[in-house]
């Protein structure tokens, strides 16, 4: 009797992610696209601020080189109660820097499930999608989906009527990732 | 001609809300469970709760009761799965309900154009006539898909 060969498992995928808070409730993103890591405290006086009635959700921003970077409020963003912000990531390509209370931890997950289609508003330009960690479902953030490139649009030109400073280059202050 | 209008007899499953009862067809229900932990995420979808999970997949939870009786149900005894056909994908949806479920075989008679949307036939059963759910007619739905651009498209790896 020949025993049949056991079939190979697939390889499982897995991403490095960053567990952050927003207002008390907890968000995931991949940490490929946090390029940046910085306090909040140590960015005094460096950022500018930058009114755009339509945009709350954009108190401030610097500029790096020849861009604009614009700091996004997460609990703003997601619609939550605002909150004491400790600290910012600076998003790999992209031109946002977001305002968040504070780190979790760095884990691993290794399944991204789609959001349902019944959620179907702005989170689904929100998340990628959600993980399931230690029996917690936790939205994976869509880096790209804080601010569309019509408010980018919008921005750019609120801030060419504002001389903005320049924005401390990596490795200065605080923690790259 | 739909479906319903070919055939009479079908399996439904009797659904209560508060002190209404109502029907969904056999085929649109996965099993029914109870409550369980309700995982709640930022979100601008007003008629879900949250997601349960249930066997490692993530069921959004959609409270019907405000639509269909009025006023968001009090007690949650279990959550009535249902799936519902969108493309080539199977979409789960827990709903609430607030009491024992019951499986039947009924006739059905096919609503008609003056019933409201969310109604897809009618059955009668122990003296009472009883609203067969167009669960289509009650989730909540992309008005222009394209609006949301790109990233709607849903992401999953394993």
């Amino acid at each position: 009797m020949q025993l049949a060969t056991p079939q190979k498992s697939q390889p499982v995928r897995a991403e490095q992610i960053i567990l952050f808070r927003c207002s008390s409730q907890v968000f995931a993103i991949s940490s490929a696209s946090v390029q940046e890591v910085r306090s909040v405290d140590g960015l005094a006086g460096s950022p500018q601020e930058i009114q755009e009635p339509s945009l709350p959700k954009v108190r401030h921003m610097f500029r790096r080189g020849e861009r604009n970077l614009y700091v996004v409020n997460g609990a703003i963003h997601f619609g939550l109660r605002p909150s004491p912000a400790s600290l910012l990531f600076l998003l790999r390509r992209s031109r946002t820097a977001l305002l968040i209370d504070g780190i979790e931890k760095m884990t691993t997950m290794t399944r991204l499930q789609a959001l349902p289609f019944a959620f179907c508003h702005e989170e689904r330009l929100w998340y990628r999608g959600l993980t399931v960690l230690e029996q917690n479902v936790v939205p994976v953030v869509n880096p790209a989906g804080f601010l569309t490139s019509e408010e980018l649009f919008t921005l750019d030109a609120a801030a060419s009527r504002l001389v903005a400073p320049e924005f401390p280059a990596g490795g200065e202050m605080g923690l790259s990732v | 001609m739909s479906v319903l209008e070919q055939l009479d007899a079908r399996s439904c499953v009797l659904l209560r809300l508060g002190e209404r009862r109502f029907a969904l067809t056999a085929e649109h229900i996965a099993e029914l469970v109870a409550p369980s932990r309700v995982f709640r995420f930022a979100h601008r979808t007003p008629e879900l709760d949250g997601v349960i999970l249930r066997r490692g997949r993530v069921v959004p939870v959609c409270d019907v009761a405000e639509r269909l009786i009025g006023k968001r149900l009090t007690s949650r005894r279990f959550y009535l799965v249902a799936t519902r056909r969108r493309g080539a994908t199977l979409d789960w949806i827990a709903l609430p309900v607030s009491g024992e479920c019951e499986l039947i075989t009924a006739d059905l008679t096919p609503a008609s154009a003056s019933d409201s949307p969310h109604v897809a036939a009618w059955l009668s059963y122990g003296g009472e006539v009883i609203e067969v759910l167009n669960l289509d007619a009650l989730m909540p739905e992309l008005a222009e898909p394209s609006a949301l651009g790109p990233a709607t498209t849903p992401e999953t790896h394993a």
